[in-house]
C-alpha cells in the first residue's frame, strides 16, 4: 500500500523559539494582538510504499528519530493516511 | 574535513600549515578512513546547505563513521562553528545549537573566557584567560537541558564562555542567546571540543588578532603529550 506520512516538527516547550517569537511581533505590529504565542516548525511529506499502515507508521517514526527531528531540541506528530495502490510490479519494470 | 559547503577549510589550514607549520591534509567527505591524522578539524561553512538542521545531514557522510571511531579511541577533534553543529548532530557532544535570539547572523568579533585548561584545546591556557576571537553564525544558541547543562559544568566539560573584555560573564556579552553563555564544550575526555568562535580566524595580527592560536597550539601540545 502506499502511504502519504505528514510529519510536524517543533521546538519542545521549554526551548526558546526566536522565530516564533519575531513572528508574534509581527503580529502583534500588524494589530494581531490578540495573539499570546507563536511557534515555528517544520512541515514534511512523504510518501512511501510498505505492507500496512502499522509498519508505515514505524517506518516513518523511526526516519523522526534518526533524522527528520533532533530529540535534543525538538519533538514530532506524524499523521498517515493510504493514498492507494503502488504502481505494479510489471508497470515498473517495463 | 571538507563536506559540500564546508567554507572555512582554507582558513583552518593556513592557521595550522602556514601560521604553525604543522602538515595539513583536507579530507573529502567520501573518504573512508582518517587513518595517520592526530588531530580532526570539522570547520565552518553550511555544510549540505544546513538543509534540515545544521549539521543535520553531514552526520551521515561516509567519513563521519572514521570520525567517530576516531574519537572514541581518543583521537583530537575540533569541531568549529558548523563543525561543532555536526559534532553535536552525530552525538559526539552533548546539546544543540538552536537559531540565534537575536534572529540576526552574527559576525562580530567576541571575547571568550577560557572556562578550564584540562582539554586537548585548552592546555596551553589558562582559566580565566580571555581570548578575543570572531564569531559568525546565525545559529549559535546553545541549548542543552538543565541535567546536561549540570552534568557539563560538573565535569568541567565548559570550555568556553562569551564575555566581557574585562573576562566578566555578562548577557550584554552574549551575542546569540547561549544558555549560560555557553560558547564552546568538550566531550568527558576532553579530546573533542566544539566552538562556535572561529579561531582560525583570529591566528595572526594582520586578520586583527592571534589569540585563536592558543587553541591550535594546545592541541600540538597535547598531541606531543601523549606521544612522549
Amino acid at each position: 500500500m502506499r502511504y502519504r506520512a505528514e510529519i510536524f516538527v517543533t521546538l519542545k516547550p521549554v526551548v526558546n523559539d526566536p522565530a516564533g517569537l519575531t513572528i508574534r511581533g509581527g503580529l502583534h505590529a500588524l494589530g494581531f494582538e490578540s495573539v499570546t504565542e507563536v511557534r515555528a516548525g517544520k512541515y514534511l511529506v512523504l510518501t512511501l510504499d510498505e505492507s500496512d499502515a502499522a509498519q508505515a507508521c514505524a517506518r516513518v517514526d523511526e526516519m523522526a528519530r534518526q533524522l527528520l527531528a533532533n530529540a535534543v531540541i525538538e519533538d514530532y506528530r506524524i499523521e498517515l493516511e493510504p493514498v492507494g495502490e503502488p504502481a505494479a510490479a510489471g508497470e515498473r519494470s517495463a | 574535513m571538507v563536506f559540500p559547503g564546508t567554507w572555512s577549510d582554507r582558513d583552518c589550514a593556513h592557521a595550522v600549515l602556514d601560521v604553525l607549520q604543522e602538515p595539513v591534509r583536507y579530507i573529502d567527505h567520501r573518504e573512508q578512513n582518517v587513518d595517520g591524522l592526530e588531530l580532526v578539524i570539522l570547520p565552518g561553512g553550511f555544510s549540505y546547505g544546513d538543509y534540515l538542521r545544521c549539521g543535520a545531514i553531514a552526520r551521515f557522510a561516509p567519513v563521519m563513521e572514521a570520525v567517530a571511531d576516531f574519537a572514541n579511541r581518543g583521537g583530537l577533534v575540533l569541531g568549529i562553528c558548523n563543525g561543532f553543529q555536526i559534532l553535536q548532530e552525530a552525538r559526539l557532544l552533548p546539546g544543540a545549537l538552536l537559531r540565534n535570539a537575536s534572529c540576526e547572523f552574527r559576525c562580530e568579533w567576541v571575547h571568550l573566557r577560557v572556562e578550564q585548561s584540562n582539554s586537548a584545546f585548552t592546555l596551553d591556557c589558562r582559566p580565566g584567560q580571555v581570548l578575543r576571537i570572531p564569531i559568525s553564525h546565525g545559529e549559535g544558541n546553545f541549548f542543552a537541558d538543565p541535567q546536561t547543562l549540570d552534568a557539563l559544568e560538573r565535569n568541567g566539560q565548559v570550555v568556553f564562555r562569551y564575555c566581557a573584555p574585562d573576562g566578566r560573564v555578562t548577557a550584554d556579552s552574549n551575542p546569540n542567546g547561549s544558555v549560560r553563555n555557553i560558547a564552546g564544550i568538550s566531550n568527558a575526555h576532553g579530546n573533542v571540543v566544539g566552538m562556535m568562535p572561529h579561531p582560525e580566524r583570529a591566528c595572526e595580527p594582520l586578520l586583527g588578532g592571534s589569540d585563536g592560536l592558543a587553541i591550535f597550539r594546545s592541541a600540538i601540545h597535547a598531541l606531543t603529550r601523549v606521544a612522549v
